[in-house]
Parts: structure tokens; C-alpha cells; sequence
């Protein structure tokens, strides 16, 4: 018995079905090539062609007329105002996103699969109608514009508009990226936190964030990238004042509508640029964050 | 210190947990809450520790009323049933936890909490593990420094959430033991919940069985084995065999064979029966006939399992070497019994044994 079954994969080699047998989920080398070449003439066409075409246009009149480009005071006033947005939108999406997130997956009230809902809105809204509906609650009609006289301060054709308009945009990515992860963890931390005589701020600070940090920051970074990328909503109210309210998407637009090709691309090459440094830190966070959900054991045993 | 629970309640969206619950534990006791799932012994564990608020009644711990205060004022040891050790911080930070979030006026120095970190490890038996993470650690160890955590609070009771529920069997026996030899040594007051009734038999000093959010009977391993107070805590603390009789005149009948006699007023009752208080009665002797159809062998004895001819099953439990294979006419006779009011006129008596 033992005998015939060594000798059995040799027999079976010569006889009518030469094939080594594989893996079940896998497929045959023609089928594995294929869908990659798929994949990669995919990705050259789509991601690839047009960022050598960015980089290519940018440098096309050489160093220096790019440097030139970006200093240029129309390009730094759009790159200022675009970080400005961004240090004040991201903040204000964390704290939201961070808070939001804790009600859903901690605690139980009426409206929370309605508050889930809300909280996905402004991902299918057009980014177009987000900044109008800011025009209409703060324009010169708006419904809020006695509130605008009153304060003084300008919110539509301003910073504190694009600010509002981006955070719209925005306000999902942080709340997204947290709430499974603290639904999936639940309160049996927190409660172990409390039981060992901690109050809920030492609880928050010491549990419950640490417990979440690395979600975070990967919803941190999404969330900033696209308030810096932001262009349907900014550009209906910003209403595109060079110098003053051109965020570097719209800055981008228009010197490219002047048919200042060389200068729109090298003002492009810092948006991508920055979704590259993006895509590192994502990377770099993933390889860490994957870890931290693998070390939770819960569910393990 | 002792804890008193009185009428407690709790309701949950409508949801009963608990129904007028109440029950005295002495201080220094190690007392299980013993029941399936949804018989409302984890809400009375976390009532007691004020992770939960009762809908009514109070808990006293001593003398102080402790139904409204706060899960850090009662200052309880709690371990819960997945450990819940925070996965960020080394097991020396997870001990000492409880003592670096006291307000500074009575918060150790970091090399006192460390101290103390370290000595509660050498009495889980962990020494010089303080720098791993939990992740690094095995079930039981991970156990282990929940249970050292909680203690590091010096709580006044100590509180068990399904202690072992996470780990193998072999584990669960060693753990067991040990739990019970550090209680004796440390004397903290522990309550502990299980629905495995021989972690609680063998580990508590008192059991208390508990279904459907209502406490059924509180006693010692003996108490709930040799005198339980309901079919339920019969059934729940072991197999059963449940045979309608009639109690005539003092003489137990099953289908007119006089089984045993009873001080039992007349009338119909369930008879319990574990399957080893069967025995096998010779021929024509007064017995309960069947055909045997099912026989295996399950450790050192065997379980035979016969068909009545009222379609009932009977199990045995019966030495290694008893006769009886599957077709065999056999007749079988309790030695021990309870007897509990007929099925019908009880709505929450057991509709199966086993």
C-alpha cells in the first residue's frame, strides 16, 4: 500500500494528464498574466500617463521659469490660503469626526442610523451644490445674512465661506474611518477604565483615543487631502479673487484657462506632490495600523 | 465586606433582566452566580459593581447604601470576561492603571506604582513579564494580569465576569485552582459568574442558581446536589431523567410498578433522576422495562439509554461492565430521587433532562 502511493504521483506525471495539480484558488499562468497586464495598462493609463504629463508640462520650460512660477505672488497667496483652509477645516473635522464616531459606536439614542446617514450626506451631494448652499445661507439674500450684518464678518467671496464649504466636503473621512473601528471594539475597554476608578476625561485620554489613534491620523490624512484638493464647492464661493480667495485647485484653473500651461502644471505638481506624500504616510500607517487591529485580540479566542 | 442586595430590578428597554432580586454575601465569601445565558447573572454582577443602575431595589455595601454611586466610588475589583487589558500598554502599565489615575493627592510615585506592579505579579505568578504587551501573552496569562490589575485597586470586593469562559479545559482546571487558592490567601470577598456548574460547585463556597432573571435557590455544592429547591436547579446542575408518577397511599407508582415510597401527599408528580441513581433490577423484580436503543461507553462508565414502552427515554449511567447491548430488554429501578410537582402545574419546569 505504501509502495503504490509514492509511486503513484510518478505514474500519474506520464500518464494522459501531464498537469501538476494547483492550488484550488489558483489560476492558470495565461489567466494570472492576463488580468495583470489588465491591471497595469489600467493603472499607466489612467494614473500614470497623466502624472508624467503634469511633471513633463510643469518642467517643460525649465527650472527655473517652474521656480518662477510658484513664487510668482498670485501662486504663493493660493498656496497660503489653501494650507490656511486646511489647518482650520482638518481640526474642525477631527473634532467632529471624533465625537460623532464616539456616539454611534458607544452609545445608544434615537436617530443614530439617521446621524449615520447624515454623516455620509456630503459624499453624495455634488460639491457644486455644497458651496451653493452656503451662497444661499450667507449671499446678499441668504437666509442668514442679517447674522452676517450683525457679525461683520464676511463669509461668502471670503476665507470663512471656503472654510464652511470645505468642511462640508470633508466632514465624512474622519467619522468613516473611526466608527467601525470603535464599534468593532466596543466599551469593554472604557468600562475596565472606569471600574479601575478612571473619570471619563483620563478614560478618553488614556483609552479610548490611544485605542483609536492610528485610525485617526489615516482619517486625518484623507480628510486633508481632499481639503486641499477641494475645487466644486470652493469655486462657487470663493468667487476666484486672484491674490484673496483662490485656494490652488481654482489658482490652477485659471492660469491654465490664461493658457499659462507651464505655470498651471507647476502649480499642480505641489497638489501631487502632496497626494503622494499622502499615499506614503497611508502606506506607512496602513503596515502600522493593521497591526494595532491585529493586537486587539478580541474575537481571537 | 459584606454586600446586601435588596428587591433589586432591572429593566432594559422593556426587557426584564432581573426580578426582585435579593441576596446577602458575607464578607471574605466566594460566591458563583450560576445559570444559563439570559438568566440575568452578569446584570447582577455588573449591578453590583455600578457598570450598571438598578430599576429598583438597593445594594449595600457594609453599611453604606451603594445603589446610586459611581462604578470608581465603589471602588471594586472587576475582571471582565474578555480581560479587556488595554492593548497599548505593557502589562506593568495595564496593573498599574488604577493607581496612576488616582487624583494627586493620593496617587502613589511612579516607582511606588511600579513597585506594586511588580509585587502583584509575583502573586499572579507572572514575575518579570511587566514589560510584554497582552498581545505577547497566552489566554490564561492575559487572566492572570486582568485578575492583578483589579487587585491592584485594593478593592473591597472582587468581582468575575465568566473568569475561564475564554480559555481550554485544561487551563480552566488549573486557573480554578488557583483562583480559589489566592482567595483563601488574600481574603478578598468574590463574586464570580459562570454557567459551567462545576466551576461553580467546586470553586464557590456558596452557589447561588439563577434563572430567567430570578434567583432559584442559594446553597453549598451539597444543597444544590442533594436538595434542590426547584426541577430547574436539578436539571441545570447535572442530567436528569424526568418520569410522570402517581403518589398513592405513600407508594411512588411509574405505570403501576411501586418505584419507592414518599412522606409526599397524593397525587400526580415529576419524578427526577440522575442517570447513575439507576440501577438494573434482576428478573421479575418491581422495575421500569424498556429495550436498551443506544449503549456507549463514555469515560469509565457507560450510558444506556432504553425506550419505555410510553415512548419515554430513560438514561443510564452505569459501571463499565454492566451487561445490556442495543435490543435487550432491560428493567431499571431509582435509588435516589426527587420528587417535584407534575410538570403540568408548574409553567417553568424543564421539558427535557440532560
Amino acid at each position: 500500500m505504501a509502495l503504490e502511493a509514492v509511486h503513484m504521483p510518478a505514474a500519474d506525471a506520464t500518464s494522459a494528464s501531464p498537469r501538476a495539480p494547483r492550488p484550488v484558488t489558483t489560476e492558470s499562468p495565461l489567466v494570472k498574466w492576463l488580468l495583470t497586464a489588465v491591471a497595469l495598462a489600467f493603472l499607466a493609463f489612467f494614473l500614470f500617463l497623466p502624472l508624467v504629463a503634469v511633471f513633463a508640462e510643469a518642467f517643460r520650460n525649465g527650472l527655473d521659469a517652474y521656480f518662477a512660477a510658484l513664487v510668482e505672488p498670485d501662486a504663493l497667496a493660493a498656496i497660503w490660503l489653501t494650507l490656511i483652509v486646511a489647518a482650520i477645516s482638518v481640526p474642525l473635522n477631527l473634532v467632529f469626526g471624533l465625537a460623532a464616531a464616539w456616539a454611534i459606536a458607544k452609545h445608544d439614542f434615537k436617530g443614530k442610523s439617521l446621524l449615520l446617514t447624515l454623516i455620509d450626506l456630503p459624499f453624495s451631494v455634488s460639491p457644486v451644490i455644497a458651496g451653493l448652499v452656503f451662497v444661499l445661507l450667507f449671499g446678499a439674500q441668504g437666509y442668514l445674512q442679517p447674522l452676517v450684518a450683525w457679525t461683520g464678518i464676511k463669509i461668502v467671496f471670503a476665507i470663512p465661506g471656503i472654510v464652511l464649504a470645505t468642511v462640508f466636503v470633508t466632514l465624512p473621512f474622519v467619522a468613516r474611518e473611526l466608527i467601525p473601528l470603535m464599534q468593532e471594539q466596543g466599551t469593554g475597554d472604557e468600562e475596565a477604565a472606569v471600574s479601575l476608578g478612571a473619570n471619563g476625561w483620563q478614560t478618553f485620554w488614556r483609552v479610548t483615543l490611544p485605542n483609536v489613534k492610528w485610525a485617526l491620523l489615516y482619517g486625518v490624512l484623507l480628510c486633508n487631502a481632499r481639503a486641499m484638493g477641494e475645487f466644486g464647492a470652493v469655486s462657487v464661493i470663493s468667487g476666484k479673487i486672484r491674490g484673496f480667495t483662490n485656494t490652488m485647485p481654482l489658482q490652477i484653473e485659471i492660469l491654465y484657462n490664461e493658457y499659462a500651461f507651464s505655470a498651471a502644471f507647476a502649480v499642480s505638481t505641489l497638489l501631487a506632490g502632496l497626494a503622494f506624500v499622502t499615499l506614503g504616510i497611508k502606506a506607512v500607517l496602513e503596515a502600522r495600523y493593521a497591526g494595532d487591529i491585529a493586537a486587539t485580540g478580541r474575537g481571537r479566542h | 465586606m459584606d454586600i446586601s442586595v435588596r428587591h433589586l430590578a432591572k429593566e432594559f428597554d422593556g426587557f426584564r433582566a432581573l426580578h426582585d432580586v435579593s441576596l446577602d454575601i458575607r464578607s471574605g465569601e466566594l460566591i458563583a452566580l450560576l445559570g444559563p445565558s439570559g438568566s440575568g447573572k452578569t446584570t447582577l454582577l455588573r449591578l453590583i459593581a455600578g457598570l450598571e443602575f438598578p430599576s429598583a431595589g438597593t445594594i449595600r455595601f457594609g453599611q453604606e447604601d451603594a445603589s446610586l454611586k459611581s462604578v470608581q466610588e465603589r471602588n471594586v475589583g472587576f475582571v471582565f470576561q474578555h480581560y479587556a487589558l488595554f492593548k497599548h500598554m505593557s502589562v506593568a502599565d495595564n496593573i498599574g492603571f488604577g493607581l496612576s489615575v488616582r487624583p494627586r493627592a493620593t496617587r502613589p510615585s511612579r516607582a511606588e506604582i511600579r513597585r506594586r506592579a511588580a509585587e502583584l505579579l509575583d502573586l499572579v505568578q507572572l514575575p518579570g513579564l511587566g514589560e510584554r504587551y497582552p498581545a505577547q501573552l497566552s489566554g490564561g496569562q492575559r487572566q492572570r494580569v486582568a485578575l492583578a490589575r483589579a487587585l491592584a485597586i485594593e478593592p473591597r470586593v472582587l468581582l468575575l465576569d465568566e473568569p475561564f469562559g475564554a480559555l481550554d479545559a485544561k487551563v480552566r482546571r488549573e486557573l480554578r485552582r488557583w483562583l480559589r487558592e489566592l482567595h483563601d490567601r488574600t481574603g478578598h470577598t468574590t463574586v464570580f459568574v459562570t454557567h459551567d456548574q462545576d466551576e461553580a460547585l467546586e470553586l464557590a463556597d456558596r452557589v447561588v442558581v439563577m434563572s430567567q432573571g430570578r434567583i432559584e435557590q442559594v446553597g453549598s455544592a451539597a444543597d444544590i446536589h442533594d436538595r434542590p429547591a426547584s426541577p430547574f436547579v436539578f436539571s441545570f446542575v447535572g442530567s436528569s431523567n424526568i418520569l410522570p408518577v402517581e403518589v398513592r397511599g405513600g407508594e411512588i407508582a411509574y405505570r403501576g410498578t411501586v418505584l419507592g415510597r414518599t412522606e409526599d401527599a397524593d397525587g400526580p408528580r415529576s419524578l427526577f433522576v440522575r442517570p447513575y441513581d439507576l440501577e438494573l433490577v434482576s428478573d421479575g423484580a418491581p422495575g421500569i422495562g424498556g429495550t436498551v436503543s443506544l449503549a456507549r461507553r463514555s469515560g469509565g462508565s457507560r450510558i444506556i439509554e432504553i425506550e419505555t414502552p410510553d415512548d419515554g427515554r430513560i438514561e443510564l449511567e452505569l459501571p463499565a461492565e454492566a451487561p445490556g447491548s442495543v435490543g435487550d430488554r432491560i428493567a431499571v429501578r431509582p435509588r435516589r430521587w426527587h420528587l417535584f410537582e407534575a410538570a403540568a402545574s408548574r409553567a417553568d419546569a424543564p421539558v427535557t433532562g440532560g
